[in-house]
């Protein structure tokens, strides 16, 4: 079946099996960023922005995407011009071995996007569905507090 | 004092991470790649009677079934540890008898991952359903069945007791200093199983290249080891092997164990295509785990709270097979035992097979363990003698230049080296918690009501750095023409920093920037050897290596210089990349210098290949102090603060230093207080998901306090020991000690769930 989406700002017409959660299309179509940790919708690994909402796209069908606007990490920033967010999470030192830290950047560009000024409740609320084993969260915590500071001063 | 150690220099790969570039294993594409899923033995004990694959292998997409009946019976370990492995050798790749609920059966390799299934369901097995050993207290009892009954397998301490390992080590006479102690205290607990959960799980690649090699790009801490043992089980020259260790999701230990790449590495054999194993999420959970330990101390004091006598008593399960059995079981002594300064001391432990997951290495390796008893130990003692348990630990914990007779007699797997602390903060680190916690307002459990009742509670813990006159790490750097520098190690990031610290030590002895390090880890026909990522060796040993290997690169350096301007090597001064004669001025950049050696006179390639070992293993310190509250209507402990403070000498990358610390207390509190195994009465693990297997996410961690003590430590480069593991050992106990504090009770099982507490409290 083909499913239309735009993604990263461009159309594209994929084709996808009807039983085929949009993460393994994302894979195969060579979206590398969005990763799989757990296929249960639990760590948050594979999370995407769906017309403005974070998804673990392990949890939902590639069809369900057919219509929508779809981001990925590969186009918040790249290696040499980097977004605010992820530039911030490396001077924070919030990236250990950077499986978690595309959905948890992507995350975080959803929150700050709706929230300027977000409490640190707010934080934790955001990041809750993002599970890290290598950081303890606090330089997370600290890395999307400093984006803010750093957006809102732009 | 030093210009790129101990500056939080920007991770080298943290951009590429975060513009979610990096490859790991997964993120490159394959051709006619194979999906490799395994079957999966249903009985936790049971003697496969026949194995009939015909219609699997008959289902359309199948390309290989393998199984004990067409694969080479190899007795082996998991292991990844340096050769030869002090672990027995009573792995197989399938075997006529599986060991517990989860033991591969078969493997199917499909074109898909469904169709590998499907086929996998047409597999029929028969078998024997034999008598299950399901806790530790019931692994030697009499007359209990034999787990490894098999003829082949070798270094099993005493198979018919269902042993895998044992040691007994005295130092003094233990008995005699407990009879004339005035003061003894005697606690035992039993510690739980628990996952690493890296978010990435297991997952490898081979494929054959060009020239007929097989290569395996694996998420592996120890790929030369993973060569190796893989050399041995699929009968190949190490030679025709190569193994790429990429961008590593999280390890923790958990991938220092090499139990999948030889299966990918027979499919592609038999096959001649790519073959892929990833782990589920749930299959992640019976790979590895931490050997769950009964620990029971024994102390001995007199009045004036000076210790007599220490003595261990340790029974670690390992599961089905003895994977790191030995050497797990003998740091839970090595690593805690010499925190104090008896003389007499008494270690005594013993590894025995159960028909459960299988154990392996898990970051704080038996120190977690160990050390769960012991501090509670020292509380109940403190206690005994009316002495604060703060003042308990100042007088006996052991302090620099002390040794402890320990270090020589107890060492991984065999006897250790002597050393002596040539750095410590320990003292200084007891009285910043003692002070930031407000110790002396600590009122008993006996002065506190109500419905919420706070506690506080301390312990003080020791590690390694890396394992003395075993480990051997080794780099390669050579110059570049414009003056950077390639830095291959075999050290594996498996993002720990590793690659970001090792750049920088490597700038520190080259005289310039880590921006000039290109570095590469770790691929074995790429790179030189390293053990690998374990033992907290990394920045201690591996470090040590790339530090010798700078400073003879800059020896060829300077010689160059002095050629190019004309003056003695003794009259050159290295700073920032850049050669100056003190004679008369004169300057050279390293990129003059790298091509003048290049092209233009006495050609050749400014480069060295170092090694280094280490004849000690300097302890890292660390001192807890945590203030928590009991709800005593619910049972639910909260975290109010947890300040923690490590000496890890000189923090090579102060930032990352700390990540490794919050990372691995946090990880030790959610072991502490949340995650555990749920297994039913046949010893299936129930709770193989996220959902049902509680680890910490943001919203769970409050009130952390970490802070780094910087000292020197003479035998690491620029003054750094290991930082990694030594977070973890602290929950348990430190916390295990404010709950007694807060309201009279002793947790002796964990984790320290709401109902537990609630039950304790109830008697």
């Amino acid at each position: 079946m083909d499913i239309k989406v735009t993604i990263n700002g461009v159309k594209k017409v994929f084709n996808a099996d009807p039983g085929e959660k949009l993460l393994d299309l994302l894979r195969r179509e060579g979206y590398k960023g969005a990763k799989r940790g757990c296929s249960t919708g639990d760590c948050g690994s594979c999370a995407v922005i769906i017309n403005g909402k974070l998804v673990n796209s392990c949890l939902i069908f590639a069809g369900q995407a057919d219509g929508h606007t779809i981001t990925t990490i590969e186009a918040i920033g790249t290696v040499n011009e980097p977004h605010i967010i992820q530039r911030t999470f490396v001077e924070e030192g919030a990236v250990q071995c950077g499986f978690c830290t595309p959905g948890m950047i992507l995350a975080t560009k959803v929150l700050l996007d709706k929230e300027k000024d977000p409490t640190l409740t707010q934080i934790r609320e955001a990041l809750s569905g993002n599970l890290c084993r290598c950081t303890g969260y606090v330089k997370i915590e600290n890395a999307v507090i400093r984006s803010a500071e750093k957006m809102r001063s732009e | 004092m030093f210009k790129e150690v101990n500056h939080s220099r920007l991770k080298v790969d943290g951009l590429s991470l975060a513009a979610g570039k990096a490859l790991f294993v997964d993120d490159m594409d394959f051709r006619e790649l194979l999906i490799v899923k395994f079957m999966k033995s249903p009985h936790a004990h049971a003697e496969i009677l026949s194995i009939d694959t015909s219609a699997a292998e008959a289902f359309p997409g199948v390309h290989a079934v393998i199984h004990h009946g067409n694969t080479p019976r190899i007795p082996h370990t998991t292991a990844g540890q340096g050769h030869p492995e002090p672990s027995p050798y009573d792995t197989y790749m399938f075997d006529k008898k599986v060991r517990y609920v989860g033991d591969p059966v078969a493997a199917v390799a499909a074109d898909t991952a469904e169709i590998a299934l499907e086929a996998i369901k047409l597999i029929k097995v028969e078998y024997k359903e034999l008598e299950a050993v399901l806790s530790i207290a019931d692994a030697s009892k009499p007359g209990v069945p034999v787990i490894h009954d098999e003829e082949d397998s070798f270094g099993i301490y005493d198979r018919e007791k269902n042993l895998a390992g044992h040691v007994d080590v005295k130092v003094g006479d233990v008995e005699k200093a407990l009879a004339d102690s005035e003061f003894t205290v005697e606690y035992e607990i039993e510690t739980h199983y628990s996952q690493h959960t890296p978010i990435e799980p297991h997952i490898c690649i081979s494929y054959l290249e060009e020239k007929g090699r097989l290569v395996i790009r694996t998420s592996t801490q120890v790929p030369f080891h993973v060569r190796r043992i893989c050399a041995k089980v699929l009968e190949m020259p190490e030679k025709n092997i190569r193994v790429v260790k990429p961008r590593i999701g999280g390890g923790f230990g958990t991938k220092q164990e090499v139990y999948l790449e030889y299966y990918a590495g027979m499919i592609t054999k038999l096959t001649g295509r790519p073959a892929k194993i990833e782990l589920t999420r749930e299959e992640e959970f019976i790979s590895r785990t931490r050997h769950p330990m009964a620990v029971k101390v024994k102390l001995g004091a007199n009045g004036d709270g000076m210790l007599n006598a220490v003595e261990m008593d340790v029974i670690s399960n390992t599961g089905a097979y003895g994977s790191h059995a030995l050497t797990v079981m003998f740091n839970a002594g090595s690593k805690c035992l010499p925190l104090y300064g008896a003389k007499n001391v008494r270690f005594n432990g013993s590894t025995v097979y159960t028909n459960l997951p299988v154990a392996g290495a898990y970051r704080g390796y038996g120190a977690t363990q160990g050390y769960a008893c012991l501090e509670q130990a020292m509380d109940i003692l403190a206690e005994k003698l009316k002495m604060c348990p703060v003042q308990l630990r100042k007088i006996n914990h052991i302090k620099k230049d002390e040794t402890s007779p320990i270090f020589a007699a107890l060492g991984e797997g065999k006897e250790g080296v002597p050393q002596f602390i040539k750095s410590t903060a320990l003292s200084e680190i007891i009285e910043w918690g003692e002070e930031g916690l407000n110790w002396s307002d600590t009122k008993p459990h006996t002065e506190k009501t109500g419905r919420i009742r706070r506690g506080k509670g301390m312990a003080i813990f020791m590690q390694g750095s890396g394992i003395p006159l075993v480990d051997m790490a080794s780099a390669s750097i050579k110059i570049n023409d414009d003056g950077s520098f390639n830095l291959n190690v075999g050290a594996t990031d498996l993002g720990t920093g590793s690659d970001t610290v090792l750049s920088q030590i490597a700038a520190e002895a080259l005289e310039t920037t880590t921006d000039n390090i290109i570095i590469y880890s770790s691929d074995t026909d790429m790179t030189p050897f390293d053990v690998g990522a374990y033992a907290s060796s990394t920045t201690y040993i591996s470090g040590g290596a790339v530090k010798v290997t700078g400073e003879e690169v800059l020896k060829q350096i300077r010689m160059v210089a002095a050629d190019m301007l004309k003056c003695s090597r003794e009259e050159i001064e290295l700073k920032n990349s850049i050669a100056t004669s003190k004679k008369d001025g004169k300057t050279k950049t390293y990129g003059d210098i790298a091509k003048y050696a290049l092209y233009i006179n006495n050609q050749f390639q400014i480069g060295y290949i170092g090694s280094h070992i280490s004849p000690v293993s300097p302890p890292p310190f660390m001192g807890v102090f945590t203030e928590i509250e009991v709800d005593t209507w619910t049972g639910k402990i909260e975290i109010i603060k947890y300040m923690c403070g490590v000496d890890c000498g000189t923090a090579i990358n102060p930032k990352l230093a700390e990540g490794q610390v919050e990372g691995a207390v946090v990880n030790g509190l959610s072991y502490a207080l949340t995650e555990g195994y749920l297994f039913n009465k046949k010893g299936k693990m129930m709770n193989g998901s996220f959902q049902d297997y509680k680890i910490y996410n943001i919203e769970d961690v409050q009130g952390l306090e970490i802070k780094l003590f910087s000292t020197f430590e003479p035998s690491g480069p620029f003054g750094a020991k290991s930082v990694s593991e030594i977070g973890i050992n602290g929950p348990i106990p430190a916390i295990a000690n404010a709950l007694y504090n807060a309201v009279g009770v002793r947790a002796v099982r964990f984790p320290m769930k709401p109902e537990y507490i609630l039950e304790l409290m109830e008697k």
